[in-house]
């Protein structure tokens, strides 16, 4: 098991390097630079500006100057924020998008999962069919519509719920995680509900319900672990959906998070900003599918023969 | 099997939960409902104690005084800092600040300060005339990147320090006499000279806070940040959390904190202005920065007193290239400017009581009313397209309007794109791009038309005028009329007294309108919410706000 | 095995119909799609306005016998603006979805077919690329080159084929060694025309499924670029465009939200059920019976 987490996590690297770079040249390409105001800038402040933060160097040279930074773990300066750093402002942003991913996350897995298996328990009835088309709701609903409906209903008209902020008055938590969660919610739904069907044909479990095993048991004990593997393996991508999602649910509720601060920067053509974020970000994914790649193999006695095998 | 017990133990409280989540996520609305409901929201705590929510715009990029640009910049920075002189904040006359007096002499060439006895710096520092001339001479280094040296051109020999002619400071006008008497001399006689100390680039910086965190001329040091910011202002800076607020709380060694209600103010940053209009009506703020047109008439209509517009020093304008083929002649472009409906747009479009703009220079600036004869006439701008070799539209060159993205001005875009197509018959189509994007083509000229804003650093018509210099960074046309330039840079500032100026002015507004490089479109308004509870919350014609003035307090049922 | 299926003498096909046509949720399905290209085809034909009639004075209103989805705050009209909203944002739809196949048929049949050390390159490629943020790549992009709706599709199916590969090419690797395949390198075909003829129609099942459960994806994901300000621009007008227009008036005029969002929303919900119904239709485990 650990020589495959140790490999996998040699193969990163050389993504992470193309991902750099990637985005190095990208962002150095695009028009408009950090510099450009409204009111015209003098070209010799732009040269003063562009010595400062080492601009003028061939782009070759500042790559693998940056390149050597990163290795330490230095993101550089932020040009958007004269005197703020990269890693200062991924740090004030990172605590709260996670807070966000993870009450997402509980929310999809628990509504997602109670609705699928319960779904699964009595296939083709009303505890089948309403959760289903629930969850085919929750997945047509952009989380851009879901959002400023929720915040209309609940926050204006009800005035039950705060309609904006993260951690500044109570209950401001609760509408951006259900609006990030319920897409996620709904495709765990449908893949649990899938997983266990499945899953509950076995004749293993029909020689339980032989033996005459409550079903609640038959679920929990022997049923549930087979059929949430669909699921574990939809936590990777899952994960990546979610801080995906984050961009847009932070700017629906003015969160101050890491999604939020990546629009901006690459708005303001924030150089140093957007690689820091793109590289932690991707860092942070592959890592995550690493998990539950793990995760994975744990649950399935098969993959883990297979991956015994071929180590 | 341990392996498979603990993972059963595992999942068995996993399904636990997720059989009782649903309770847990009932529960958890319970709270959050009877929190909210129990929990008090800002304004009305904060008028307990005497803290004002403000939402602020955009996050702010730097509250360095000579390195920021922009109005919420502007907003905590005139907060934090104080000029040698304030102006009133319902006339905008100049008034004293950290000068308690000043006298004009020489024909108005030089100015003498004296500052006050108990001016102090946030850490109990003297605040002295040396402050100014350190502050200044900073403001001039290139390697800051200043966008507003300009400001400080009017004193004598500061642009060519600027510019490296001159390597010695003190040749430059500005000298400390003693510790309480700061002399500025000045080029000629400038009548808006008092208006620019109120500009945050001539504020004074604390000189021993910067060189702590870097060299005076180093940008983006860390000396403005929470915990380092030493200022002079009725405010000083507690905390920044960037994109979350920025809380600053009053500065009990301002000269004149006796007279400051108000104990603190927090700038929230809320860039989307629909959510900041519901922040508002749920209490989560005193003042917004704005209000999406949509929301205006309804505002209006129930007489809602919550509802500030106020004029603005700016105008809303387009820019035409008069490099590119169609432009060159002028016809064309007071057809162009002649098939608005101003009026039109404003009361359909932006809504927010802006005055259709027939001129450059906003009505009132200064006492300036400038004359124009331009007006909407769709048959008179027919007659000089067809002049000008296009008649019906035929045969016009695809043209496109450029704009950075935002929602209002693409309102606007789309509305001139189909009065042009009405009255005139031509086929424009909009292009948009966001801001860097946007600057860079502007900037070097690539477009046709642009759409264009410029808000007054100070109010005198020379502001709005001198954007169209023959050299000028801010012109971005190709516009270059010599005799312009004359008059703008020679002619007016030579006039002693104000009306002779604003004849010239006048005279120069005639030409640009004749030549029509620019369409003028609208003057700005701020619209913005206030709660009832504040109070001596003036809107001037400079969206500059009062802070020491401002008090909270909860009218009596 | 000897063929068992007697008397009913079904192929693939067939039985996939029947089986769909039983299931009524995603007949529902077709019957929008079909609708709905019928529609986005005929627009400029039966659009009751034209696309970008202003009408300042009148403003938005709401529905009404002569505007049956009301009008904007320019005085358009809503359901002339949600038909062409429509063609644009399935336009998007179906040919990013179009870009994704075409690479993700491609190089999943190469891999699965071929095996062995290009097969375990290519889709060591296919899972380095699924691990990275693609949102992120996809706002740089956007903001890099501009807002062309070229580099739109693009971009969006760069981001989709990589499912399609993988699905492709076990599809194709469990088809490789099938007989039909020996007898065709028997008789000397090449290996292109193997796997043009042959290999990729068989294909065809789970790809047609993945397909109509991609293009709705693609139609959000545009959507998404839209709320952001990154995909169609005005004055060209989609479904996530004219949400994102009238989540800022819903209060003041909520049809100008409520039309666009159903119209999204219900082609979503009906591609997902036909996809659905697809699947389990070419299914050879359900039965037919």
């Amino acid at each position: 098991m650990y020589r495959f987490a140790i490999s996998r996590l040699l193969q990163a690297i050389p993504v992470l390097l193309m991902v750099i770079t990637v985005t190095f040249f990208l962002v150095h390409s695009a028009p408009g630079g950090p510099f450009s105001a409204d009111k015209a800038v003098p070209p010799e402040v732009i040269k003063a500006l562009e010595e400062q933060y080492n601009l003028n160097q061939p782009v070759w040279q500042q790559y693998l100057s940056y390149l050597g930074d990163v290795i330490q773990g230095d993101f550089g300066p932020s040009f958007k924020y004269p005197g703020r750093t990269v890693n200062e402002l991924i740090t004030a942003g990172l605590p709260i998008t996670a807070e966000l991913a993870f009450y997402a996350m509980l929310v999809a897995l628990g509504v997602g999962i109670t609705a699928g298996v319960g779904a699964s328990m009595r296939p083709n009835t009303m505890q089948d069919y309403l959760p289903m088309t629930g969850a085919m709701i929750g997945i047509c609903m952009p989380s851009f519509l879901l959002g400023p409906l929720l915040v209309l209903i609940f926050g204006i008209h009800l005035d039950w719920l705060p309609v904006s902020g993260w951690g500044d008055i109570p209950g401001d938590k609760i509408l951006p995680s259900i609006t990030l969660g319920t897409g996620y919610a709904a495709y765990i739904a449908r893949l649990s509900r899938g997983g266990m069907l499945e899953v509950l044909s076995q004749d293993y479990i029909r020689t339980a319900r032989a033996k005459g095993l409550s079903e609640r048991l038959i679920i929990v004990k022997h049923a549930l672990r087979g059929g949430l593997i669909p699921v574990v393996a939809f936590l990777g991508p899952a994960f990546a959906g979610l801080l995906a999602g984050s961009f847009v649910v932070e700017t629906i509720f003015q969160i101050p998070g890491l999604g939020r601060f990546y629009v901006q920067a690459a708005f303001n053509r924030d150089y140093t900003l957007i690689l820091g974020m793109t590289i932690f970000l991707s860092t942070l994914i592959i890592l995550f599918n690493l998990l539950s790649d793990m995760l994975a193999i744990w649950l399935n006695p098969k993959l883990r023969q297979e991956i015994r095998g071929t180590n | 099997m341990i392996f498979y017990s603990d993972k059963y133990s595992t999942r068995h409280h996993f399904k636990a939960l997720s059989s009782d989540f649903k309770a847990l996520l009932l529960l958890t609305i319970v709270f959050g409902l009877t929190g909210c409901g129990n929990n008090e929201s800002n304004v009305s705590s904060g008028n307990k104690t005497g803290t004002l929510y403000w939402g602020n715009g955009t996050e702010p990029q730097s509250l360095d005084p000579q390195i920021a640009t922009g109005v919420p910049e502007h907003h905590i920075i005139s907060a934090l800092m104080e000029g040698l002189v304030l102006k009133d904040r319902k006339t905008l006359e100049p008034r004293p600040g950290v000068a308690e007096s000043w006298n004009i002499t020489k024909n108005g060439t030089v100015y003498t300060f004296k500052l006050r006895d108990s001016a102090r710096w946030s850490n109990g520092d003297k605040h002295i005339a040396q402050d100014y001339v350190w502050s200044w001479w900073r403001a001039l280094q290139p390697a800051l990147g200043n966008l507003y040296a300009y400001m400080l051109f009017p004193i004598k020999n500061a642009q060519q320090y600027y510019e490296g002619d001159i390597t010695d400071f003190s040749e430059v006008g500005v000298k400390a006499i003693d510790d309480q008497t700061l002399q500025v001399t000045l080029n000629y006689p400038t009548p808006y000279f008092l208006q620019l100390l109120d500009h945050y680039s001539l504020f004074p910086v604390h000189q021993a806070t910067i060189e702590k965190f870097g060299t005076a001329d180093q940008r983006g040091t860390r000396w403005t940040y929470e915990g380092n910011l030493v200022s002079n202002g009725p405010f000083q800076l507690v905390d920044w959390k960037i994109n979350r607020r920025i809380v600053v709380q009053s500065n009990p060694y301002y000269w004149d904190a006796n007279n400051v209600s108000l104990k603190e103010i927090v700038f929230i940053p809320i860039e989307n202005i629909v959510t900041e209009e519901r922040m508002f009506r749920a209490g989560q703020l005193h003042v917004t920065s704005s209000l999406p047109a949509d929301k205006i008439s309804t505002y209006r209509e129930a007489n809602d007193p919550e509802l500030k517009v106020a004029p603005y020093l700016g105008t809303y304008y387009y820019r035409l290239n008069v490099r590119k083929p169609q432009f060159q002649d002028p016809r064309v472009r007071r057809a162009l400017a002649m098939s608005v409906d101003r009026q039109r747009l404003v009361d359909n479009i932006t809504r927010g009581g802006q005055i259709p703009a027939y001129a450059m220079t906003p009505p009132g600036t200064m006492g300036y009313y400038p004359k124009s004869d331009l007006k909407f006439d769709p048959k008179g701008a027919r007659r000089l397209l067809a002049e000008a070799g296009y008649p019906n539209g035929e045969g016009f060159p695809a043209t496109e309007i450029l704009y950075n993205t935002n929602e209002g001005h693409r309102k606007i875009a789309v509305a001139l794109q189909e009065m042009w197509k009405k009255n005139l018959n031509v086929d424009i189509r909009l292009l948009n791009q966001e801001w860097k994007v946007y600057l860079n083509s502007e900037s070097a000229g690539e477009y046709e038309i642009s759409r264009a804003g410029w808000i007054g650093d100070y109010v005198d018509p020379n502001n709005f005028l001198d954007l169209f210099l023959c050299g000028g960074g801010n012109n971005r046309t190709g516009w270059c009329n010599e005799e312009y330039d004359r008059l703008i840079l020679d002619v007016a500032p030579s006039k002693s007294s104000h009306k002779e100026r604003l004849e010239v002015f006048q005279q120069a507004e005639t030409m640009l309108l004749n030549e029509m490089p620019i369409i003028p479109i609208y003057t700005y308004t701020t619209v913005q919410l206030v709660d009832s509870s504040v109070k001596n919350f003036d809107a001037n014609i400079m969206n500059a706000a009062s802070y020491k003035d401002i008090y909270l307090q909860v009218n009596q049922e | 095995m000897a063929d068992a299926i007697e008397g009913h003498g079904s192929s693939l096909w067939k039985d996939a119909w029947i089986k769909l046509s039983k299931n009524r949720l995603a007949l529902f399905g077709l019957a929008v799609l079909i609708m709905l290209i019928l529609t986005s085809l005929l627009t400029p034909l039966i659009a009751p306005y034209g696309y970008e009639t202003q009408n300042l004075d009148m403003g938005a209103t709401a529905p009404s016998l002569q505007h049956w989805l009301g009008t904007d705050i320019f005085g358009r009209d809503m359901l002339t603006r949600i038909m062409y909203g429509g063609r644009v944002s399935l336009m998007v739809g179906f040919i990013a979805t179009a870009v994704a196949l075409v690479i993700g048929i491609l190089w999943g049949a190469i891999a699965g077919f071929f095996g062995g050390r290009l097969d375990a390159v290519m889709m060591r490629i296919v899972d380095v690329l699924y691990a990275l943020p693609f949102m992120i790549f996809i706002i740089l992009l956007m903001v890099v080159f501009g807002r062309n709706i070229l580099l739109l599709f693009l971009a969006i199916g760069a981001v989709e084929w990589l499912t399609m590969a993988r699905i492709v090419r076990s599809q194709v690797m469990a088809l490789r060694n099938q007989e039909f395949v020996e007898a065709a390198n028997s008789l000397g075909l090449s290996q292109w025309t193997i796997i043009r003829r042959h290999i990729i129609p068989n294909t065809l099942g789970p790809v047609i499924v993945y397909t109509t459960l991609t293009i709705p994806s693609v139609m959000l994901l545009e959507a998404f670029l839209s709320f952001l300000g990154l995909g169609i621009q005005p004055p060209e007008s989609s479904w996530g465009l004219l949400i994102n227009y009238g989540v800022e008036t819903m209060e003041e005029f909520p049809w100008l939200l409520i039309f666009p969002g159903i119209a999204l929303s219900l082609t979503l919900f009906a591609l997902n059920f036909l996809g659905d119904g697809l699947r389990d239709a070419l299914d050879p485990r359900t039965s037919k019976d």
